[in-house]
């Protein structure tokens, strides 16, 4: 009961005591409604987190530019994003006469499907994927495509010059970017020995210094790499060129309206769960439980095996939201690139040092032996770089909530009204 | 095998039909009222000049050109890089790094020659004259600079 099929078979033997579920005439029709199923959960976890993040984001961007932020719908304003989606819902379809219509009305399908093809070789918990597929790196490389051809046709197709400028700026960001960030899961892939995300995950262990990340220095300088070509693909702050308000109005969906807008921003936010779970698979150690291996805990049966598979998912899930803070906090921190210095920090700084740690990691592979001496010092020595810049961030945190407390009493003649760990 | 084909064709089905289910609902719901000023291309309020459908900057082309060659060569390297790590096991440490350093190299010559031409940089500098002749100065130029100095 390891993965999808083997639940289906397990059910098919549980519910209807075929012995052989390889021989039954029905099986495909449970098959399918399995995965049926488990595609409208991926969905609903999609929506379920692009929702609330949205939300979240704007909360989190008033915290940090001393504003309040949607707090009105519902009990500090968390209901903000149905109230969002209802009104998108109720918006009128606006299809411009000058339009290309077929290209038009196509692109949110391609950009949607393009971020959400991803959910299909995502892993979630210790055995809780769709499909672990041999080639899962691959399919997260190819997959995200989609959404380049998507953009284009919706620059194209709204024939807005606003627009335009925006798909093709957006299509050379995406492109320019996969570069590095290919590069980056190249030297994963060199350490693990293996495509899947499953199995990239079981190749690194439960504690930080079994994780890629701290492995050796090169491989943290790639995560480096990685993320920072992660967000520029996913269209974040500092690289939100294709929509840069000032600029460009609003880029590619100048000319959409209604659902069809939606779409494409619930694209962009539950790809921040996508980058970011991806980060965490290949870098982060994923799911690992220390202390317990995924082997014994697909052995265990009932109430037990559901209890370690959520609690697997829990340490996953506390890993990737961890990163997605860090995002927005990027987003709220940074100031936008501009469009030569983007295509400079691609070409001309990431790509040259993505080939640099391919090939260092490389050399790195062949001459230290894992579990060496070396081995365990370089994963040491990265362990202790990385505590001692995390205790330097939350000390940076304290000193900011400090001073800001204490210019509000300042200021104000009396004590912040919102406790640190608390939106305002 | 087929079931994991069969997941990724389902998936993609789902994502495709959850966009056209949402779509659906907002049509029953949303009204329909269209007007042709309503339906005017957006230009910042001015009335729109033009289709939008003309031709774009070339260096668009020549980033996308460069793209599919540094694509193409990473999908190729990436079956080597997966058994990498069961050849250095094996002993063959030494075959594998020469493999992808081939690979890399074809890359890294690849990448000096378009940063060498000048295709990196975003904004070009035409090292040949321009094709019109200088414009002659005006013969109160001396005159203007006086003005509007």
């Amino acid at each position: 009961m390891n993965n999808l099929q083997g639940l289906a078979d397990y059910a098919i033997r549980a519910w209807f005591s075929v012995p052989d579920p390889a021989r039954w005439p029905y099986t495909w029709l449970v098959y399918l409604g399995f995965i049926l199923l488990a595609g409208l959960i991926a969905v609903g976890f999609a929506a379920g987190f692009a929702g609330p993040m949205s939300f979240i984001e704007r909360r989190i961007a008033g915290r940090m530019m001393s504003r309040i932020g949607p707090n009105r719908v519902g009990p500090q304003g968390i209901f903000q994003f149905i109230a969002d989606g209802i009104k998108s819902l109720l918006k009128e379809d606006i299809v411009p006469a000058e339009a290309d219509r077929p290209l038009f009305l196509l692109a949110p399908y391609l950009v949607f499907t393009g971020m959400f093809g991803t959910f299909v070789a995502l892993p979630f918990a210790a055995h809780v994927i769709a499909a672990d597929l041999d080639v899962g790196i691959l399919w997260l490389l190819a997959i995200p495509s989609l959404v380049v051809v998507g953009l284009l046709m919706a620059g194209w197709g709204s024939n807005s010059k606003w627009a335009v400028f925006g798909g093709v700026r957006s299509a050379a960001q995406l492109v320019s970017y996969e570069i590095p960030s290919a590069f980056a899961l190249l030297s994963v892939v060199l350490f693990a020995g293996t495509l899947s995300t499953q199995g990239i995950i079981a190749a690194q262990g439960p504690w930080p210094w079994e994780w890629f990340i701290f492995r050796n220095p090169l491989l943290f300088v790639t995560f480096f790499i990685f993320f920072i070509s992660a967000l520029a693909e996913g269209n974040r702050a500092p690289f939100d060129l294709p929509e840069a308000e000032s600029e460009l109005v609003s880029g590619y969906n100048v000319e959409y309206s209604g659902m069809r807008f939606v779409f494409f921003f619930f694209a962009e936010w539950a790809n921040l769960w996508v980058m970011s779970a991806l980060a965490t698979t290949a870098f982060l150690g994923g799911w690992q439980v220390p202390g317990m291996p995924a082997v014994e805990i697909a052995a265990m049966t009932g109430w037990r095996f559901v209890g370690w598979e959520a609690l697997s998912f829990l340490i996953f899930a506390l890993k990737t939201s961890v990163l997605v803070f860090v995002v927005v906090q990027l987003r709220w921190t940074l100031p936008r690139l501009r469009v030569d210095q983007l295509m400079t920090t691609c070409w001309k700084y990431l790509v040259p040092l993505s080939l640099i740690t391919l090939t260092g990691n490389l050399v790195l592979l062949a001459l230290v032996p894992e579990r060496g001496v070396v081995d365990w010092m370089m994963r040491g020595l990265m362990v202790l770089i990385a505590a001692a810049l995390a205790l330097r961030y939350l000390q940076r945190v304290r000193a900011n909530y400090l001073a800001d407390r204490e210019n509000y009493r300042k200021m104000e003649g009396k004590e912040l009204w919102y406790p640190p760990y608390r939106l305002p | 095998m087929p079931f994991d084909f069969a997941v990724v064709l389902i998936f993609l089905a789902v994502s495709a039909g959850f966009v056209w289910a949402a779509m659906f609902v907002g049509k029953l719901v949303r009204p329909h009222r269209p007007d042709a000023q309503k339906l005017q291309t957006y230009e910042c309020g001015e009335r729109p000049i033009g289709a939008a459908w003309y031709n774009f900057n070339p260096r668009f082309y020549l980033l996308a050109l460069v793209f599919i060659i540094f694509d193409v060569e990473i999908a190729l390297t990436f079956p080597v890089g997966v058994v990498a790590r069961a050849w250095v096991e094996a002993g063959h440490g030494l075959t594998v790094v020469v493999e992808i350093l081939l690979f890399v190299a074809v890359l890294v010559a690849a990448l000096a020659y378009v940063w060498g031409r000048g295709d990196l940089n975003w904004v070009r500098d035409l090292e040949h004259e321009a094709p019109l002749p200088p414009v002659e100065p005006p013969p109160d130029a001396a005159l203007t600079r006086e003005v509007h100095s």
